[in-house]
Formats: C-alpha cells, sequence, structure tokens
C-alpha cells in the first residue's frame, strides 16, 4: 500500500542525505520526496510517499525514528489527512488546440500562468491522481515539460506534527 | 577561563572524558592533533601500523570494557582503512569514536591532496556523524560523539575535523561540557510495564520455554540480573555468538549457544519450545536458518532497547522496547514468589532437553588417531584447560572462530570478543592488543588461522613497540578452512583458492619482530607449548599448531531448513 510519511528533522547538512541513503540501503522504495524547511528554521519537514506492505512500513518508520536527526515523524496516511502536490506542466497549444487546453484546464480548476503563440504553461495542484488524470486528458493535445513537487501533505483536524 | 586552540581542546576533552587510550596513525591533516598530544601525557596514543588495526584495537577494548574505543586517524586514505572496521563495530553495536582529520575547510569539494567525503563513505555504517563546522563546536561535538556512541543501542561515530578547525594559532575558550542533550534522540530507559507483565505471565505459564539471549544483555550489562532471572526460573537458556558468558555456560542450564554452528540441544530446544523470551537478540539469519520454519510453535517475547530490531525479520507476540538490565529487573520482580505453573510439564521438557544432550555427549567429534594430525577442537579444548576458561579470547573469522566458540567454556560475559556481524578476518589480533594493554594482568588470547593472521599481522611491531604481552594461538590447517568446509559441501570439493599455497615459516616471521613462536605439531607437545605460552602474561608468544586441514565445523545448520535441520558430521543429519 501507498504511504505518505510526514518528518521534521534538524535542518543540519546531512540530514537529507541520511534519511535518502536510509531507504536505498535497506531497499525501500521511494515514489516521491520533498523537502523545505518549516516555520522553525531549525527544522525542515520531508515527505516521502512510499509504498509496502504493514510489515515494510513499520521498518521504515522505525528506521527514520533512529536516525539522530529525526526529530518526529508521522504516517499521514493512517489518519484523515490531507495530500496535495503542485505540477507545472507546458502543452502544445497551437489553433483549436488552444481553446481545448483552457477548457481542460478549467475543468481540472489549474491555472495557465504563462502564455506563447504556441505553448501554454499550466499549473495545477491536487492530490496525485489528479494530477496524473490531468496529464492523460492533456497527453493526445502533446505535453511537452512536466516539473511535479511530489507529494506534501498534513493531517486534518486538531493534531498537529510539532515539537 | 581557558583559550585553547582547537587540537589542544581535542586532547583536553579526551582527558576530561577520561579516555586513557587512543588508537591512531598520523598524517598531515591530522599534525595538529598530533602536535597537540604530544605536548601532554594524560591521554596514551598507541601508533597502529595500519588504521584498520586501530579500529579494531579500540573495539576490543571496548567490548570488554564496556567503554568507547577511541581512534585518530588523517584524511583520505587513513579515513578509508578505518571503514571495514567502523563497519565490523555498527554491526555488533560496539560504542567507538574515530576522529578524522580533513583537509582545510576551504579545499573540501575541490579534490584536494587526501580528500574523502569519510562522512559520506561511512554513512551507512555509523549511529551517527559530525562535521567540525568551527573550533568552538570541538566540545560539545566531542561530547555528543561519546554520548551517542556508548548511549542507547550503542555504535561507531565519526567526527570529521577539517585542518583548519585545528590551527595552533586561533585560541578559543573551552569548556568542558559536563552533559549535553539531542532534542531528537532519546534512548528508552525502561520498557512499558503492561508488556513486560505480559511476558512474565507468558514466561509463568510456559510449558517448554528457552531463554535467547544476545549482545545486548553483554553491551546492557546485565548479565548478572539475566542470570539471576533464569536461575529463578530454572528455565533453559541459550546464547547468541555475541551474548556468549552473559549467563555462565558451565551451568546446567546453559544450553551454550544457538544458530548455524550453535549447539545441537539449542537448536532443538529453540525448534521445540512453546516460548521464545528473546533479549537483546535480533534474530540474526546466522540464527533463524529458514524463518518461515522457524520455531513453529513458540510464541515469541522479543525485549530490546531498538524498535527496528524487533518484527524485523521475525514477529513478535510481545514486543518490549526498553534496555536489557530494567527489563530483567522489573521481570525479576514480577516473578519474585510466584512459581511457574506448569512443574510436571517443565520437567518433561528438561528430560527432553536432557536426552538431546545425551545423545551428541562424546560425539562431538572424533578425537584424532595416534600419528595423525590434531583436531582443532582438542587444541581449544586444551587452551580453556591452561587458562581455566578465564582468558579474553579474540577470534578471527573462519572455522578456529566456531570451534573457539564451541570449545572453549565462558562464564563471564565481555570475555568472548568476536566479529560476529561482520565476519571481519583481521578483526582478532588488534582486537586482542588493544584489550591486553587495558587489562595487562589478564590473559588475553586471540585464536586466528593462518588465513586471517596474515590480515593484520603487521601488528606485531606495534605490540613490540608497546610490550604487548598478548598469546596468539595460530590453528594452521594450511587452508581458509570455513571457504573450504563449504567448497567441500557445496562444490563437490573444489577447492577454488582456498588454500594458502607459500604460507610463511610462521616462527621465523615471528622472530624477526623478536617474540617467541613455538610449533606444535604433536599431541604430546600441545599441553607443554601452551603452558610454556602462558607462564608469563608480559610476554608475546605464537603457537603456530598444525591442525587436520579435512575437519568440518558441526553441527551446520541445512540452508533453507527450520532450526533443528542440521549436519552432525560428515555422515549425519537430523
Ligand atoms: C575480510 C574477509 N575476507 C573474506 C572473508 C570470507 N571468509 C570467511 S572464513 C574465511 C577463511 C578463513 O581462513 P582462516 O583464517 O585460515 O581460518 P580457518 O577457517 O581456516 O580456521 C574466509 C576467506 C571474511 N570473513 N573476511
Ligand atoms: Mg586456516
Amino acid at each position: 500500500m501507498r504511504h505518505i510519511i510526514s518528518i521534521l528533522m534538524e535542518n543540519e547538512p546531512g540530514a537529507l542525505s541520511r534519511v535518502v541513503g536510509l531507504f536505498s540501503q535497506r531497499n525501500f522504495n521511494i515514489e516521491s520526496l520533498n523537502v523545505a524547511p518549516t516555520d522553525d528554521a531549525t527544522l525542515s519537514r520531508l515527505t516521502v510517499t512510499t509504498v509496502g506492505d504493514d510489515r515494510v512500513i513499520e521498518q521504515i518508520t522505525k528506521h527514520l525514528n533512529k536516525l539522530i536527526d529525526v526529530v518526529k515523524l508521522v504516517d499521514l496516511t493512517e489518519g484523515n489527512h490531507v495530500e496535495r502536490e503542485l505540477m507545472l506542466v507546458k502543452v502544445k497549444a497551437l489553433g483549436a488546440q488552444r481553446d481545448e487546453v483552457k477548457r481542460t484546464v478549467d475543468i481540472f480548476r489549474a491555472q495557465i500562468v504563462d502564455v506563447t503563440p504556441s505553448v501554454y504553461t499550466v499549473q495545477i495542484t491536487g492530490d496525485a491522481a489528479k494530477l496524473d488524470a490531468f496529464l492523460q486528458a492533456m497527453s493526445p493535445i502533446g505535453v511537452l515539460e512536466v516539473a511535479r513537487t511530489g507529494v506534501s501533505g498534513i493531517s486534518r483536524g486538531d493534531k498537529v506534527l510539532s515539537l | 577561563m581557558e583559550l585553547l586552540s582547537g587540537a589542544d581542546m581535542i586532547a583536553r576533552f579526551l582527558k576530561d572524558e577520561g579516555v586513557e587510550y587512543i588508537y591512531g596513525y598520523p598524517g598531515g591533516a591530522a599534525l595538529h592533533i598530533y602536535d597537540a598530544l604530544f605536548r601532554q601525557d594524560a591521554v596514551k596514543h598507541i601508533l597502529v601500523r595500519h588504521e584498520q588495526a586501530a579500529t579494531h584495537a579500540a573495539d576490543g577494548y571496548a567490548r570488554a570494557s564496556g567503554k568507547p574505543g577511541t581512534v585518530l586517524v588523517t584524511s583520505g586514505p587513513g579515513a578509508t582503512n578505518t571503514v571495514t572496521g567502523i563497519a565490523t563495530a555498527y554491526m555488533d553495536s560496539i560504542p567507538m569514536v574515530v576522529l578524522c582529520g580533513q583537509v582545510a575547510s576551504h579545499l573540501i569539494g575541490e579534490d584536494a591532496f587526501q580528500e574523502t567525503d569519510i562522512v559520506g563513505v561511512t554513512r551507512p555504517i555509523v549511529k551517527h556523524s559530525f562535521i567540525i563546522k568551527h573550533p568552538t563546536e570541538i566540545p560539545t561535538v566531542l561530547k555528543k560523539a561519546y554520548y551517542l556512541a556508548a548511549s542507547g543501542r550503542p555504535g561507531p561515530v565519526v567526527v570529521d575535523i577539517p585542518k583548519d578547525m585545528t590551527a595552533p594559532t586561533e585560541r578559543y575558550e573551552y569548556v568542558y561540557p559536563k552533559k549535553v542533550k539531542l532534542r531528537s534522540y532519546n534512548p528508552v530507559t525502561r520498557g512499558h510495564t503492561g508488556q513486560i507483565k505480559k511476558a512474565v505471565e507468558l514466561m509463568l505459564k510456559a510449558r517448554r520455554p528457552v531463554f535467547y539471549t544476545g549482545g545486548g544483555v553483554v553491551t546492557g550489562d546485565a548479565s548478572e540480573a539475566l542470570t539471576d532471572l533464569v536461575q529463578r526460573l530454572g528455565y533453559p537458556i541459550t546464547t547468541t555468538l555475541m551474548g556468549i558468558g552473559a549467563y555462565p555456560q558451565r551451568d546446567r542450564q546453559s544450553l551454550g549457544w544457538l544458530g548455524m554452528h550453535g549447539s545441537y540441544e539449542a537448536n532443538m530446544a529453540m525448534h521445540h519450545a512453546d516460548l521464545i523470551v528473546a533479549i537483546g537478540a535480533r534474530f540474526d539469519d546466522r540464527v533463524t536458518n529458514n524463518t518461515s520454519k522457524f520455531c513453529p510453535t513458540a510464541k515469541i517475547v522479543h525485549v530490546d532497547i531498538d524498535p527496528s530490531s524487533i518484527s524485523k525479520t521475525v514477529r513478535a507476540d510481545v514486543p518490549i522496547v526498553g534496555p536489557a538490565g530494567s527489563v530483567i529487573s522489573e521481570m525479576i520482580s514480577l516473578v519474585q514468589g510466584r512459581e511457574p505453573a506448569n512443574p510436571e510439564a517443565l520437567t518433561e521438557w528438561w528430560e527432553r532437553i536432557d536426552g538431546w544432550r545425551d545423545e551428541r555427549r562424546g560425539k562431538l567429534y572424533e578425537p584424532a588417531a595416534p600419528g595423525e594430525p590434531l583436531k582443532p577442537q582438542q587444541v581449544i579444548e586444551a587452551i580453556c584447560e591452561v587458562t581455566r576458561g578465564e582468558a579474553f579470547v579474540t577470534t578471527d573469522v573462519g572455522q578456529h572462530q566456531m570451534f573457539a566458540a564451541q570449545y572453549y567454556k565462558f562464564d563471564k560475559p565481555n570475555r568472548f570478543i568476536t566479529s560476529g556481524g561482520l565476519g571481519t578476518m583481521g578483526f582478532g589480533f588488534p582486537a586482542a592488543m588493544g584489550i591486553k594493554q587495558n587489562y595487562p594482568d589478564d590473559d588475553v588470547v586471540c585464536i586466528t588461522g593462518e588465513g586471517s593472521f596474515q590480515m593484520m599481522m603487521q601488528e606485531l611491531s606495534t605490540c613490540k613497540q608497546y610490550g604487548v604481552g598478548v598469546k596468539i594461538v595460530n590453528l594452521n590447517n594450511q587452508s581458509l578452512g570455513m571457504v573450504r568446509q563449504w567448497q567441500d559441501l557445496n562444490y563437490k570439493s573444489r577447492h577454488a583458492h582456498s588454500y594458502m599455497e607459500s604460507l610463511p615459516d610462521f616462527g621465523k616471521l615471528i622472530e624477526a619482530y623478536g617474540f617467541t613462536a613455538i610449533r606444535v605439531e604433536r599431541e604430546e607437545d600441545l599441553l607443554p607449548a601452551l603452558e610454556r605460552a602462558f607462564a608469563d602474561k608480559d610476554e608475546l608468544v605464537f603457537l603456530d599448531v598444525y591442525v587436520d586441514p579435512r575437519e568440518h565445523v558441526y553441527p551446520m545448520q541445512v540452508p533453507l531448513g527450520s532450526m533443528r535441520d542440521m549436519l552432525l558430521s560428515k555422515t549425519e543429519r537430523t
């Protein structure tokens, strides 16, 4: 099953490489990964999506927790959560295609953020499935370039992941 | 207030931390530190002849004493030479701090002379690592390094020190940090009481219980508590290779050690148990054999300080995260005044165990026929006899290691010192050296093979320099015996590169360093040679004992089988 694990870790050089190294060293999967500092400059938040059965996920969270730089973590998929990813896509937009792209963009509540005579640059946020669906819808027209941030997430409700 | 250079801070910190010996080898990036060491005499530096030996020596000391060992090396090749030793310590959870010189900060990343990203190279084999970014960080970073190395589940810590951090011209305030805190690191200090209660109820109700304990009991300094608990209950106990001596092996309740070459009765008892109480052991593949056939009828209680060890390879029914010592003490207080619920079942259980013991009694190996070469097993028995089972015994890796573990009987922890997890040939001799320097009044013997010894034999020179009186017993089977055994069993005796052709004359080699070597080929020479070797505690003596190259280590678990599937000799199997 797919899991989204959010990690608060020390904003120290080398911390990221320890997390990434752990996944390759122990043969765990990384589907996507994103990382940035939080409101507390000493902490980074890293979100990793991974796939595995319960035993593997248990090992992943235990080993992550064992890293000295990891302060706290949560497996968001254990509860209700909001999952978002941002994608920027360049699509071909010539003649009649221009209208069709615009219509699809509206349907997906995406935005066109840059325009040239032949190309639209589209920004879209959502969960990974929505982004995949958008790419599929665009593929007959012609997807030229894709930049995805990887999944970020947060739990629903009053619970917070903080120190 | 005291102003010190980074280099002097390191020397002073080591003194304040109570470090007595450090093992190392100098070079450009470490020279400021070496100069600081030269100008003080509290910390003694031992100059090894290869950096790998420094790590094994520090490791041996750590295993014997329970305190972190310390290593100091230069950048580049000095640092990369420590990799095998760091990995060895990591696999066996041994506390160690490795201080590496590094090229100056402004050169990092430029492929400078002797630059290696040692933090990157060692990342998967350390508990943690640090790079010093400013000299003022030195005291706290070093304190953190020692704290991390020794606390929780111990392990090696690397500290990378760019040369400009130790420049003699720049001085800063030095204060010894008595304590450090890391917000992201809080090793557990006790187990969950509810879980411990559950475990104790299972233990009291068990009909066929076995204690299975590992290195965690030794490093956790919990042998006494364990012995108390096991004796109160009267249950059988087997240990891992790393756990040898945590419970007195000569006691009736001890089944010896278990696993691939473990004792017949230990493996049989594990397989038939209805309850396994695992403490400080990690269900390693050399113990469990095929995990899907592992102990089919047993419930499993698993106590470990490292949550990631629990249910990693074998699912625990009652997981308990906590240090062995405090969990065992809590178990003792819960057991107090209570009796096992099924005394008849336990009596029957012991009858079966004694039956397994009797089956193999006197059949463990075939003694040498007259005129035939000595058997390695009898050599170990003789060493045990001459040292009254009280020596520190280090080993290298191979058949001699397994024979040493099988035939030397240990009643104390921290005495059998071996590379269990990584299986590092070359470990034994430098480890013995590190132990002997710290325990000069004890017998320290390295049981080795002619293959392994040649991997670290340059340390004879270090022993000469510092007058280290270790005993070396070379079980010379003129082959890479363990490799040869696998080739006999799995490759129709095609002995690809398992011969040690052109062995040196070990006697001459040893004598070149001014030490005594004794060659032993006949049974009647064995005891006198050993007595001669152990007569003087301060003298290094090398016994070159010619043993039968055809001998195999048995029992040996059958690959992919259960714990009870074993070869018992060249012709018998379970
Ligand atoms: C550094 C290293 N290289 C290779 C091995 C693989 N290996 C395991 S046992 C062994 C043979 C050891 O020979 P020797 O030291 O003579 O011991 P014996 O088995 O003959 O007693 C080898 C090569 C190892 N464990 N460590
Ligand atoms: Mg050999």
